[in-house]
């Protein structure tokens, strides 16, 4: 219980991947899946990070830098293509992406 | 002892946090809880000896992506409540539930296993920003070089589609020459 080992923060990881798979699966707004995106990015750094402090090794944190970057670049792309799909329809809902249903 | 009392306190933040998050009708408390959430992750950093991963989770999350979020959300009616159609709860627990189930089995598999060795051995004696240099630029070289040419894309590609038609400054113009929204235009017209 006081000790905390690697799998103290395996199982957070894994309650922050599913809150963040809930949102995914729950929203229908594109900004809040972008949010539940970041969750699910930054519940795997956790992971990394702690791997890579209990086996000492430095993979596991430059893992992470990637992933980081990954998402920051990903932000960058998504809103601007979010700006533009909302400047076009005036929504953001996900329902509003449903154009090509025939 | 600390550490313990440190794991639980901000594990019990974070989740409460990004629960928030995901379950908030408002966009705002929704993303101000997500910067919350991130600032709570760093401490999880700090407390495993990652200290240089931590200042960067600040200041890449917490300063650059959400600043990118809130600019992003002024082009977005982001005060009202969002009206979501919901799937049916069943579903989306039976999926979740079933998708955790995965993401543990896939993360517990290589720990089984113990013939686990360090490829990149933490080095003794320097700091932990010294020594993420230290393989940040020998042996992941490649890697953060392509990563920067990625950030450039996406800052090019940002600009490009966000900044279309921001020649016209919308403070200097007068109110009815304002471009009204496309929906309006369409409901006027049908």
């Amino acid at each position: 219980m006081m000790e905390i080992g690697l799998n103290h923060y395996l199982v957070l990881s894994t309650i922050l991947f599913a809150i963040g798979l809930l949102g995914i699966m729950r929203r229908r707004n594109l900004l809040m899946l972008f949010f539940a995106t970041e969750i699910l990015l930054n519940s795997v750094n956790i992971a990394f990070a702690a791997i890579s402090h209990f086996y000492g090794d430095l993979s596991g944190q430059m893992f992470a830098f990637f992933v980081i970057a990954i998402a920051a670049s990903e932000v960058a792309v998504g809103l601007g293509l979010l700006v533009v799909w909302f400047k076009r329809s005036g929504s953001i809902d996900l329902e509003t992406l449903k154009s090509m249903r025939g | 002892m600390f550490e313990a009392i440190a794991f639980y306190l901000f594990a019990f933040l974070t989740i409460a946090m990004f629960y928030i998050t995901v379950m908030s009708k408002h966009a705002l408390y929704s993303m101000t809880a997500l910067a919350a959430g991130m600032i709570f992750i760093s401490a999880f950093f700090f407390i495993l000896g990652a200290d240089f991963l931590g200042a960067v989770q600040i200041i890449v999350y917490s300063g650059a992506v959400m600043a990118l979020y809130a600019f992003g959300m002024m082009f977005f009616d982001s005060t009202r409540e969002l009206k979501e159609k919901t799937t049916p709860s069943l579903l989306v627990f039976g999926l979740g539930g079933m998708a955790a189930l995965m993401t543990v089995i896939i993360v517990a598999a290589p720990i089984v296993s113990d013939n686990i060795a360090a490829a990149y051995p933490i080095v003794e004696g320097v700091g932990n920003t010294q020594a993420v240099g230290m393989v940040l630029f020998t042996k992941y070289l490649i890697p953060f070089e392509v990563a920067a040419v990625m950030l450039l894309v996406a800052m090019i590609s940002g600009i490009v589609l966000a900044g279309k038609k921001m020649d016209i400054s919308l403070t200097l113009v007068e109110d009815d020459e304002i471009p009204q929204h496309d929906k309006e235009k369409e409901k006027a017209e049908s």
